[in-house]
């Protein structure tokens, strides 16, 4: 209100420190909006009890060589595939050269366990399951959309990008692992 | 337009006048679904707009009732659809109607966008009009695919599962909004609960979107089969009895094949894996979405390549751009005339893009491996169509608009409907 001793006051109201306070009530209600808005989104990400699922073990005694099972490890499925010393010289006799998503046989099972591959069963395309000991590289082939895998689960054919994802897991004895 | 200000309504009753005085409703009903100016010449193609209204009314009354026996848990959701089908009364029918109405609905919407494309209805002063058409259409995709996870079938999880999983090409932020998506890890009882809430949402997101595209078409008034805009009041007929009339009868016909799909064929558009409960650690042997997607789905499926980014992405790039691109149509088409029927050019590359379009449609059904044209396969020949597509808009309708020469266009939209020129028949 601008009432005649106010204008005598300061004789032009200062213009700056009038858009200054616009400035910063605007600033505030973007800043409150974003914190209301926050919670709001925040409550779709996973809760804490599927947060709390962390890790699995499994005994693998009972996989016969040439046999795969599969497991369930945060919700999602785990291969683990006991593997032929065919298969395991296959996967090494590639070329780097050859593949799409260049990685070394050995660099993707555990030292002294080359036979086990342990691989999160999830198509790196868009995640379904795919098929094992099929398509034209002895390994895994999807049906979603065609991708190839081969015998250390690297892609070699198709849309998918990467080789399928090795997760972290460690040899509780021999046999037993903990994935996770 | 001087011609939409035709015949104000004057209320006679006193109590018309009182509410009209406070609130101008009827009149405001009166000038938009009963006077409305209506070019005189619009053709059958025209009766899919007014279907499209209909099925949007038809799709919300049957899901607001399926809603009321609909359990969204992962537990229990699949057998809840099966009771609704077995138990609840009328319920075979009501669920019926629903799932394979969100078919005609699509099929309706096609027609609707080709009509557009082919009678230039998106050309200037119409663009506003056509890109709330695209967004109707993008809100109907999500819309859909919300509802097909809905039964927690085998194919419903693995739909979830896939177009979830299309986030997560994003580089740096694509996992985090994967994870956000589903609220987990993997799809799960959390991703159900709020595909059911989305799913109860949108549809009334869409009627929104509905009213403004009316709106934006009350602006400049309706394209017609010629093109050419209304000129005097003479070309124009009021909406009512005469189109209301012609939507009418167009509702009741396409209504035969809706009502022997609901009643005879309830499952014939889906997957019989759908009726196996989603099972986390299986996936189908054959995994093919709704027909409708079936073209977007090929395109997706056709990028099998690493191109400076890896195929993953470029395939969700293609995937998106495939849809995006019709926003822009408007002003990639450079044409002046709006009627395919006056290009004499325009018309081949047309009915070879629709052609096109069904062909992907047809390999995204098809396994990607299987042999088509000697030793090529659905994987290669389908890439052809994939380019097909984008030089469509992106390189024929700018150049056609420069090096075509037009058919002469009729003065007005009278002149043409009473000298019953060759140029009717398309």
């Amino acid at each position: 209100m601008a009432t005649e001793s106010n204008l005598a006051h300061d004789e032009a109201p200062d213009p700056g420190k009038r858009d200054f306070l616009y400035v910063a009530t605007a600033a505030v209600g973007v800043v409150a909006v974003g914190g209301v808005a926050w919670p709001i989104i925040n409550q779709m990400n996973p809760d804490a009890s599927v947060l709390a699922l962390a890790s699995v073990e499994y005994d693998m005694g009972k996989i016969e060589t040439g046999s795969a099972v599969t497991i369930k490890w945060r919700g999602t499925p785990v291969f683990v595939r006991n593997r032929t010393q065919k298969e395991i010289d296959e996967a090494r006799a590639v070329p780097m050269d050859q593949l799409k998503d260049p990685e070394k046989d050995e660099d993707r099972v555990q030292k002294g366990h080359d036979n086990w591959l342990v691989m999160v069963a999830l198509c790196t395309h868009l995640g379904c399951i795919p098929v094992g000991e099929s398509g034209e590289f002895g390994g895994w082939l999807c049906p979603c959309h065609g991708s190839q895998y081969d015998t250390s689960g690297r892609i070699r054919k198709g849309p998918a990008p990467k080789n399928l994802i090795v997760p972290p897991y460690k040899f509780l004895t021999d046999t037993k692992i903990q994935i996770g | 337009m001087s011609s939409h200000e035709t015949s104000k309504y004057v209320p006679t009753h006193p109590v018309a006048k009182w509410f009209e005085d406070r609130l101008p409703l009827i009149g405001f009903t009166k000038s938009t679904l009963i006077d409305y100016p209506t070019p005189k010449n619009l053709n059958y193609w025209w009766t899919f707009g007014g279907i499209l209204a209909f099925m949007l009314g038809v799709q919300i009354v049957t899901g607001i009732v399926l809603a009321m026996h609909y359990t969204p848990n992962a537990a229990l959701a699949f057998d809840s659809v099966e009771l609704i089908k077995r138990d609840v009364n009328g319920g075979r029918l009501i669920q019926a109607v629903h799932a394979t109405g969100a078919s005609m609905f699509f099929f309706a919407v096609y027609v609707h966008i080709f009509r557009g494309l082919y009678f230039g209805s998106y050309k200037a002063p119409r663009e506003i009009l056509w890109i709330l058409g695209v967004i109707i259409y993008l809100l109907m995709m999500a819309t859909a695919f919300f509802g097909y996870v809905l039964p927690w079938g085998q194919m419903s999880f693995w739909a979830a599962a896939v177009i979830t999983n299309i986030f997560a090409a994003i580089p740096v932020i694509g996992d985090p909004i994967l994870q956000l998506l589903r609220g987990g890890f993997a799809v799960d009882n959390p991703t159900l609960n709020r595909f059911f809430s989305l799913h109860y949402l949108l549809p009334f997101i869409i009627a929104a979107v509905v009213v403004l595209h009316i709106w934006a078409l009350h602006v400049p008034g309706n394209n017609n089969p010629i093109g050419v805009e209304v000129k005097e009041k003479r070309d124009t007929v009021p909406f009512h009895p005469f189109y209301t009339m012609k939507d009418l009868f167009a509702v009741v016909v396409f209504c035969i094949p809706f009502a022997w799909f609901a009643f005879f064929a309830p499952d014939i558009l889906g997957h019989s894996d759908n009726y196996i409960m989603a099972n986390p650690l299986v996936t189908p042997p054959h995994i093919v979405p709704e027909w409708y997607f079936l073209p977007f789905y090929a395109i997706l499926r056709a990028i099998d390549f690493n191109f400076i980014i890896d195929s993953k992405l470029l395939g969700v790039i293609f995937f998106g751009g495939s849809i995006l691109i019709l926003f822009f149509v408007p002003w990639l088409d450079t044409s002046k005339v709006r009627s395919g029927t006056f290009r004499p050019a325009f018309k081949w590359f047309y009915w070879l893009f629709v052609v096109n379009f069904l062909l992907l449609m047809w390999y995204g059904a098809q396994e990607p491996a299987l042999q088509i044209i000697g030793p090529f396969t659905v994987a290669d020949v389908s890439k052809l169509s994939v380019v097909y597509y984008f030089a469509y808009f992106i390189v024929i309708l700018p150049l056609l608009g420069r090096f075509e020469k037009p058919r002469p266009l009729p003065n007005s939209i009278s002149e043409s409907v009473l000298s019953k020129p060759a140029a009717a028949t398309t």
